[in-house]
């Protein structure tokens, strides 16, 4: 099931693995991105942390790990593609994937119909 | 236009240099082998008049305060003295070399000296060094002295500043490469410094306070002197960031406002020109406590009334760069201080922040301006309106263009959303300011009857909306040879 | 007195003053500031520009010039020749008084010429990327430490003791806020150029970046393939240049230097007592994204025109803040498009030219002097158009009977090393005619009976 924080990632969880990327009404907000700075695979986070940045080209967005976990993929096609972002930001637009370390994390996230609402006000 | 380099024909030159009057010796005697060049940079081989042609006709692509008004806020784009280019000009100025004897430059110290001596009672400061290069530097200059001065006193924990989320990228960004750490002061929603935030985030962890007053929005910070109160009362520095000093001189000085350490733009403020983005200059004054932080060497005056370099400041945070600041910068603020005398500098001021109030009042008529405040030299309108029309700032910015004026700051300060900052100052008429204001009152209503004549525009320069995505996702940044044939006009 | 820059009538104040809807300019101030504002400047009364003219005059008449004087000096200003376009084509208002191009379609004549700009720095040094100026060279080789931090985030700074010693206190106080660790390697007393062994063995796991000057603050050479080859792949080299020497000397970038920086006066850039001049900085493609500065690029406008527009804005304060690379904003722009004009003029052949002429005749002055009683070169290596002589003798005695001959001399080192008390760093470019180079030497035969009258 999919996932949304208040700083506007998505983050779907398939066993230990959760994918995330950035919500498609945040890219929205930034307009064409063109660049997406990457962690480097193995780089623990904490929920909260920042994660890795998406950039347009004026302006530079901080993602944040919704989760805590190790980064154990990342999404290359995003070097040179980053337009995948705009295109399919909750899809093919993923940006990295994260070993989870705790599943009661995922509780604190919102569900699909409260980030819209979340997004309205 | 062609690039310089796709003018070049292999042969031409466009020099002239003096012969070789010594024995000539073979390259290899001289440099080991494998040190001499091996391939000729790839610079073009044109002749004078053509390198001449290129340059100026490039040179007519730009907008310029010699071409128009420029009203960016927050950049005092006022007019540009030719004396001071003149004088800059001299022989005794341009070539003297900084490692003369400094018996051979009394003159270039004695002007050193005399700026230092006026900034100082301009800003009211005790001392003050001419070496950073631009206002970023100075800010990295102060704030290097405020760091060294609360290490200096074992206060080693005080590592935050505190920056209003009104201010300048600069300011963090300078904070930040002293070691600092950046808490942002959100504004109140006049667009004031927020007293109740600001007593929250400080404390004894606190090395600074950086403000602009007027701030970006071009208002006075009224509780200034309370806010130093509190700066001090909590052990922490007050930094002013001289951006906007154009709106006080002569009328009140950051000094009596309880300011510790002080940076200039003698760029915006004291008439230099601002020659694409720089040379600017940018000195920063200190109260005397903090004399012996300056940078190496500042200039003094002995007994015999002979200048010199001190280079002995027991505290000093070092250089900032080589040698002692843009000169050629800091003659032009100086001719500009001593032509307009005293009643000069207080008549800038004033008649700044009456064009601004003026613009202001013509333009609230039509647009949202970001505070109610009465402004200083400079205001802010919130474009947040013009969606209504389905524009953004940015597209009443192209079109401003078309007739020929620059357009404001746009996007700046990030609290007003759709910002436009407006920064007349004082060297423009009240027709370009009424020309102006019912410019962009027609840029409205064109906005309103057709959108797309905004949002294709401009249509009259000499190329249109440029591709920024594209020069991001494919950066180029030079040139070479047998690329850039794929567009349609060079 | 009249104010020329300055347009309001009486008539227009007051008609300005009602719009706003207040009896005084007094009145805004009172309104704005809260309170009543009006100090009293110790600030002279204006003069007319006449008195201006002349009162600057004569105070730049108190300088001794180098167009009237023979000069010696280099040590990080240099005494070239700048042709007369150079400052005709610059004093254009145009360039002149415009602002950042933040506006690119009215402002493509100084992205163009910082392209061309941005092109001819990465053709002298040999590296991929170059931004459009920094403040000098100084700040230059500080950014470039910082920016090496940044990539490999060790903080262990190796800097020759040989490169200009202002360059390296501008160094470590751009580096006291990263609490970087700066540590100076030797040169060979011998040579004059870095001791390799010292370098060695001052590499640590640690080191982030090492760095030279090429030549070297002496004017020697540097070998820099050997310096190269005893540094860890993952440790930045870093080199800061004289651009005029690379037309002669293999540039920095063909031996795997990562940033290539220096100061950029000599391209077209008078000495006005050190500045302004302009910092030039040079990168590897991969570097691009840490590097600080504006960056010009090329790109289309909507109907597929070239454009150039200021790009990967990402990396600066005005968007990252307190993350940028660096807080640089205002650069040296216009001194970068006079570097350009000048690299037109010269060409490709007249870099080579300006550099051999220089070398040429440095050479022959050192050799001369070198034979002279009382003075001898003090470094054996190869050196570029600066030699280090040193002399039994005073040099500011020597320096002081010099200026007398209208000559302005070389450097004395003790202001910057102690031990190098009976040194001075002599420095000779094309200005230096031979007649004058004569001169020099003869005065310098005499100059012990001189001083010892």
């Amino acid at each position: 099931m999919k996932k949304y924080s208040k700083t506007h990632e998505w983050v779907e969880v398939d066993g230990k693995i959760a994918t995330l990327g950035i919500s498609n009404h945040a890219q929205e907000e930034l307009g064409d991105v063109v660049f997406v700075e990457l962690p480097e695979i193995g780089k623990e986070v904490k929920k909260g942390d920042v994660l890795c940045s998406v950039e347009s080209v004026k302006a530079a967005s901080d993602v944040y790990a919704p989760v805590s976990g190790k980064v154990v993929e990342v999404n290359t096609e995003l070097d040179s593609s980053p337009e995948l972002v705009n295109q399919d930001a909750e899809g093919k637009g993923w940006i990295v994937k994260i070993e989870i370390n705790d599943e009661s994390e995922l509780n604190d996230l919102m569900s699909e119909e409260e980030y819209k609402k979340f997004i309205e006000q | 236009m062609k690039l310089i380099f796709e003018k070049s024909v292999s042969g031409r030159t466009g020099y002239s240099l003096p012969d070789l009057d010594v024995p000539q010796k073979p390259l290899s005697e001289m440099i080991p082998k494998g040190l001499i060049r091996k391939e000729e940079p790839n610079l073009p081989e044109v002749y004078e008049a053509e390198v001449v042609r290129h340059y100026t006709n490039l040179s007519r692509l730009n907008h310029s305060v010699d071409v128009g008004f420029y009203p960016l806020g927050s950049c005092t784009m006022k007019y540009n003295p030719k004396i001071n280019e003149r004088i800059s000009k001299f022989d005794g100025f341009m070539y003297i070399h900084p490692y003369q004897n400094e018996k051979t430059v009394q003159g270039a110290l004695e002007l050193m000296y005399n700026l230092q001596n006026l900034l100082c009672e301009i800003t009211g400061m005790d001392h003050m060094t001419l070496q950073p290069s631009a206002g970023a530097h100075g800010e990295f200059t102060g704030m290097s002295i405020i760091k060294k001065y609360h290490e200096d006193r074992g206060e080693y924990e005080r590592r935050k500043v505190l920056i209003p989320d009104s201010a300048h990228g600069t300011n963090p960004a300078s904070a930040s490469m002293c070691g600092f750490e950046v808490v942002e002061i959100k504004s109140t929603k006049e667009g004031l410094v927020d007293l109740e935030e600001l007593k929250k985030n400080l404390d004894e962890k606190t090395a600074a306070i950086m403000l602009t007053n007027p701030n970006t929005l071009g208002l006075y910070e009224r509780e200034i002197e309370k806010i130093a109160k509190m700066a001090h009362d909590s052990g922490a520095l007050l930094y002013y960031d001289g951006a906007n000093l154009n709106a006080i001189l002569g009328k009140i000085r950051p000094g009596d406002m309880g300011f510790d350490v002080v940076h200039l733009n003698l760029h915006k403020t004291f008439s230099t020109p601002h020659g694409m983005g720089g040379p600017g200059s940018g000195p920063v004054g200190v109260k005397s406590f903090l004399k012996d932080y300056l940078p190496i060497p500042v200039v003094e005056q002995d007994q015999n009334g002979l200048y010199y370099f001190n280079y002995d400041l027991p505290k000093t945070i070092g250089r900032v760069r080589s040698f002692y600041g843009n000169f050629g910068v800091l003659i032009k603020a100086y001719a500009y201080i001593l032509f307009i005398g005293k009643e000069g500098l207080k008549e800038v001021a004033e008649l700044a922040v009456l064009n601004a109030n003026y613009l202001r009042k013509k333009m609230s008529r039509f647009l949202k301006i970001a505070s109610d405040l009465v402004c200083m030299h400079e205001f802010v309108v919130d474009g947040s309106e013009l969606k209504k029309y389905g524009v953004k700032t940015l597209d009443v910015a192209k079109r401003l263009l078309d007739y020929g004026f620059h357009p404001p700051t746009i996007y700046f300060p990030l609290i007003v959303s759709e910002a436009m900052m407006i920064e007349p100052t004082e060297t423009e008429t009240k027709e370009t300011l009424d020309k102006f204001a019912e410019t962009v009152e027609k840029i409205l209503e064109e906005a309103r009857e057709d959108p797309e004549i905004l949002k294709n525009a401009p249509y009259t320069t000499y190329v249109k909306r440029l591709n920024e995505v594209l020069a991001v996702k494919q950066p180029i940044l030079r040139w070479q040879k047998g690329e850039n044939v794929k567009y349609t006009d060079l | 007195m009249q104010n020329p820059y300055l347009p309001h009538t009486e008539a227009e104040i007051t008609e300005m003053l009602k719009e706003i809807g207040v009896s005084s300019v007094s009145e805004i101030y009172e309104k704005a500031i809260g309170k009543a504002s009006d100090i009293e400047l110790k600030i002279p009364e204006s003069i007319c520009e006449y008195d201006l003219l002349r009162n600057f005059r004569e105070l730049s008449e108190k300088n001794v010039n180098f167009q009237e004087y023979a000069i010696y000096l280099g040590a990080g200003v240099y005494n070239h020749f700048i042709p007369s376009a150079v400052f005709e084509l610059a004093s254009r208002g145009e360039f002149l008084t415009a602002y950042t191009p933040y506006q690119p379609e009215v402002s493509q004549g100084t992205l163009q010429a910082l392209f061309e700009y941005q092109t001819m720095i990465c053709e002298l040094t040999k590296m991929d990327v170059a931004n459009s100026s920094m403040y000098d060279g100084a700040s230059a080789l500080a950014e470039a430490v910082i920016m090496a931090n940044n990539i490999n985030g060790k903080s262990e700074i190796l800097i020759s003791k040989a490169i200009h010693p202002e360059y390296i206190e501008v160094v470590k106080t751009y580096s006291r806020g990263k609490k970087l660790n700066i540590v100076e390697f030797e040169f060979d007393n011998e040579t004059g150029r870095v001791n390799l062994d010292d370098l060695k063995s001052k590499l640590s796991a640690n080191t982030s970046c090492v760095a030279v000057q090429y030549p070297n603050f002496f004017g020697i050479i540097e070998n820099l393939k050997e310096i190269r080859n005893v540094i860890p792949e993952n440790v930045i080299y870093i080199v800061t240049t004289n651009p005029i020497s690379l037309g002669i000397l293999e540039p920095p970038g063909s031996f795997g230097a990562d940033i290539v920086v220096g100061e950029g006066q000599v391209l077209g850039n008078p000495g006005f007592f050190g500045g302004p001049g302009f910092g030039f900085f040079a990168t590897r493609e991969k570097y691009l994204r840490r590097m600080p500065g504006r960056l010009i690029g090329q790109t289309v406008d909507s109907e597929g025109k070239r454009g150039f527009v200021m790009t990967l804005q990402t990396r600066e304060q005005h968007i990252r803040r307190a993350r940028a690379t660096s807080n640089i904003c205002s650069n040296h722009a216009h001194n970068a498009v006079m570097g350009a004009i000048y690299m037109s003029l010269l060409g490709k052949k007249g870099i080579k030219e300006v550099a051999n002429l220089s070398l040429q005749k440095a050479h022959y002055l050192a050799e001369k002097l070198d034979k002279l009683e009382h003075f001898h070169l003090k470094f054996s290596g190869p050196f570029f158009h600066e030699f280090v002589l040193e002399t039994d003798l005073d040099w500011s005695e020597i320096n002081q009977y010099l200026i007398e001959q209208k000559i302005i001399g070389p450097l004395e080192l003790s202001r910057f090393y102690k031990e190098m008390k009976q040194s001075a760093l002599f420095c000779v470019t094309e200005m230096n005619r031979r007649e004058d180079i004569e001169f020099l030497i003869g005065r310098l035969g005499a100059v012990f009976n001189e001083i010892n009258i």
